[in-house]
């Protein structure tokens, strides 16, 4: 008994105490930050082209007007709304105290530029609540993308990642359809996405973002555009870039760059969009994919 | 002595003193307690977006509203159909404004009693003001998507006293083959001004309206060239993608948006276009045109029967031409100001300024029968007219506004021959005001309303031989305008 007592002495309990301090703090770092916290970076700035966007009234007042609805005061994704929208119908807000963003031009795991912020902000984000804020000035957007920046304090310490390179695009051919063909069942795109590119995969109802939400593969047959940009590179860089904070992996160690571009051929003739690859592949008589083939079919 | 004059003058510093203070203390709790705007009902419940995110204030849009409307009431999301919502959502909101206002009318005539008779001996020139609380009418709003790429838009409106009517049914088809530069709208609707009246800021009953798009010269007898009036008709609209080139072609019914076709068979057209750019840290700003080039009748058949001649609806033929044209600009001064300047061209054919046109309502006093002629020397009446309303947007919730519009009689319909002025019917109106929101939620919209307009008319009051018949008129509203 008296052995006990003397474990939990004062200098015992204070080492305990300490050690329960280094291990809560680390873990405090992912809670919510607080406009304190936040406004120590009120002199974020972006840089796009040779626009400069910073922090000042008028970039608040956008995002009063336009944004914080959504993404809340506190740029954490819990505005009033976040708790109306169901993922995957509707995805919640992006939180962006986290730093993590799914359009990105950067490899995974990295900063995205300023330019993919700029971007996003104009192009939207279909199948979900984000709009196409095509509307607003190039300023504006400049001092948004600063705005936004300065919800998280991993662009205070970080850079962003340096942009992928993307190949010129070849010409597509039968062949380079029937190679991405080849590529989709060897990197098990249908796992997700479906042997069709309906989304149906087996994975595709267990499917949870990084934050433990439900999230719903895209599905190429449907007619909506690709979340980060509906052009042959855009698919591309999805590829490589994989979307942060998503199951959707980078697959830049996976795929070499050819490859990359005979899969977007392939993807093409899922998609309902017209496009050379589209009616390339009417002549191929191309079968789906076969889940139960030997790996690397 | 007491120097009561000075008592009351020291009693009146001291009342003004109180009154500032109290005014710069109301001045600072609203400016002070803005909160963060939440979304507006209806299309602001669909999308999570704040009223502010479309509106101005609402209802007047911003230019992300104007692309959500040109678009068809679509975020172009991928999630606009109906079958993504939640089965429960129903898009439907709700208007109505109590006030209370002050109308102060110039030069009303009233009958006089003198020598203790019971019997008018004689008429005077007075001004009559009245003063209450009132109602506005009341909107019902639902509108949205059908399906992708197909939108809606219906309002029954009454006026204040309960009486319906269909100020706006329209079904539309959007991005028809894939291009936003081409949508087709059927039905009733508001035109596509830059600056619509049906999404005016201000209240009174002079100042709720655009005096340049309802103007008609003295003793004319044409109502169809209203421009602030929702019109039957068909439209092509066409926007690029980011909604900054616009152009909107619309064949409409002569008929001023009244159902049934009274008044016969005569069709106007309504174009417009406009164009906006990046003004850098002014923002992004707009300037086009438009023309309302269109016919109505100035010849009605009539019937006799039992209890006289009565006209027979639908049976106006004799159309002659009316037009207005004009410029639109929005400018933009930074996130907080801006003023939209909208000036126009008017003429009516000699026909309607002789008191031809809408003869079924008794609007117009003439019939164009067979074997009518003018007075030699009628010409068309035309005249030139501007339009510049400035805001500041302090936040969202909180809008100052004001406008001057002013239109002068170019030439007047009798010519030489004429005993009118030449500046008869001429206009000049101011109004001023601010609207502030407390709050809003994603499920009502509330805003406090303050307003004063004075209009000016020359030479259309009753004179008598007394002084001049120019018409000044006031209104001071105060209100709840809210929705849900």
């Amino acid at each position: 008994m008296r052995t006990h007592l003397r474990k939990w002495s004062l200098p015992n309990l204070a080492l305990w105490l300490i050690a329960a301090v280094a291990v809560a703090l680390p873990l405090t770092s992912w809670a919510q930050l607080t406009k304190a916290d936040i406004a120590v970076r009120d002199n974020m700035e972006a840089h796009i082209g040779n626009l400069t966007g910073h922090i000042n009234a008028d970039s608040k007042y956008a995002y009063r007007r336009y944004c914080v609805s959504c993404h809340g005061d506190l740029g954490d994704g819990n505005g009033e709304v976040a708790q109306w929208l169901d993922p995957p119908m509707w995805p919640k807000p992006r939180n962006f105290q986290l730093g993590v963003f799914k359009c990105r031009s950067t490899p995974t795991g990295t900063l995205p530029t300023d330019q993919d912020l700029f971007d996003t902000i104009a192009r939207g984000l279909d199948r979900s609540a984000m709009p196409q804020w095509s509307t607003f000035t190039k300023q504006e957007r400049a001092d948004l993308v600063a705005y936004v920046k300065h919800y998280s304090p991993r662009f205070a310490t970080e850079k962003p990642g340096t942009p992928i390179t993307i190949p010129p695009e070849p010409e597509v051919t039968p062949d380079r359809i029937k190679a991405g063909r080849d590529v989709f069942a060897r990197v098990q795109c249908w796992k997700c996405h479906g042997v069709q590119g309906n989304a149906d995969g087996p994975s595709a109802p267990t499917l949870q973002d990084d934050l433990g939400r439900p999230i719903a593969p895209y599905n190429f047959t449907e007619g909506s555009r690709p979340k980060c940009g509906d052009t042959d590179a855009d698919i591309y860089r999805i590829f490589m870039t994989g979307l942060d904070g998503t199951p959707m992996p980078s697959f830049a160690d996976n795929i070499k760059p050819d490859e990359a571009w005979d899969l977007v051929f392939y993807l093409r003739t899922f998609m309902a969009q017209s496009s050379k690859a589209k009616q390339l592949a009417k002549g191929l008589q191309l079968k789906p994919v076969d889940p139960n083939a030997p790996a690397g079919q | 002595m007491y120097d009561l004059r000075h008592l009351q003058r020291r009693n009146l510093t001291k009342l003004s003193s109180s009154l500032v203070a109290l005014s710069l203390l109301a001045i600072f709790i609203v400016l002070a307690s803005s909160q963060p705007a939440n979304a507006l009902p209806a299309f602001a419940r669909k999308y999570g977006l704040r009223c502010s995110a479309c509106h101005e204030s609402w209802p007047m849009l911003n230019y992300f509203g104007q692309k959500f409307k040109d678009n068809g009431y679509q975020i172009m999301n991928d999630r606009d159909a109906p079958i993504w919502q939640n089965p429960g959502y129903w898009p439907v909101t709700m208007r109505m404004t109590p006030i209370w206002h002050r109308v102060s009318v110039g030069k009303v005539q009233e009958d006089v009693y003198s020598g203790g008779s019971t019997t008018p001996t004689g008429a005077t020139v007075a001004r009559l003001t009245t003063q209450g609380f009132d109602l506005s009418g009341l909107d019902f709003h639902t509108g949205g998507t059908l399906e992708k790429n197909i939108s809606f838009y219906l309002l029954p409106s009454s006026d204040p006293t309960g009486a319906f009517h269909f100020e706006t049914v329209m079904a539309r088809l959007d991005n028809v083959f894939h291009t936003p530069w081409l949508n087709i709208k059927l039905g009733k609707f508001e035109l596509d001004n830059l600056l619509s009246e049906k999404r005016i800021l201000t209240l009174t009953g002079n100042g709720g309206i655009y005096q340049l798009y309802h103007f008609i010269p003295t003793n004319d007898g044409n109502i169809f060239g209203q421009m602030g009036d929702n019109q039957l008709g068909l439209e092509v609209l066409g926007h690029s993608w980011n909604d900054r080139t616009r152009y909107s072609a619309a064949l409409l019914s002569s008929s001023d948006g009244t159902t049934q076709l009274p008044y016969g068979n005569a069709y106007t057209g309504f174009f417009t276009f406009y164009t906006a750019f990046d003004a850098g840290k002014m923002g992004v700003d707009r300037v086009g045109g438009y023309a309302m080039i269109g016919q109505a009748p100035t010849t009605w058949a009539t019937q006799t029967g039992p209890s006289g001649s009565t006209i027979i609806p639908g049976s106006g033929i004799g159309n002659k031409n009316f037009s207005r044209e004009g410029f639109y600009g929005l400018f933009y001064f930074g996130e907080h100001a801006d003023v939209t300047v909208v000036t126009q061209h008017g003429e009516d054919n000699a026909w309607f300024g002789q008191g031809y046109g809408d003869f079924i309502d008794g609007i117009a006093p003439n019939n164009n029968v067979t074997g009518t002629t003018l007075p030699a020397g009628s010409q068309n009446p035309t005249w030139n007219g501007v339009l510049v309303e400035p805001h500041f947007v302090y936040s969202p919730q909180l809008i100052f506004l004001g406008r001057f519009e002013t239109i002068r009689m170019s030439q007047q319909a009798n010519g030489a021959f004429g005993t009118e002025a030449s500046n008869l019917g001429n206009i000049t109106t101011y109004t001023v005001g601010f609207r502030y929101n407390p709050f809003m939620t994603n499920r009502a919209g509330f805003a406090w309303h303050n307003e004063y307009n004075w209009l000016h008319q020359d030479g259309t009051g009753p004179s008598l031989g007394l002084n001049s018949a120019n018409i000044n008129t006031s209104e001071l509203l105060m209100g709840f305008d809210f929705d849900f």
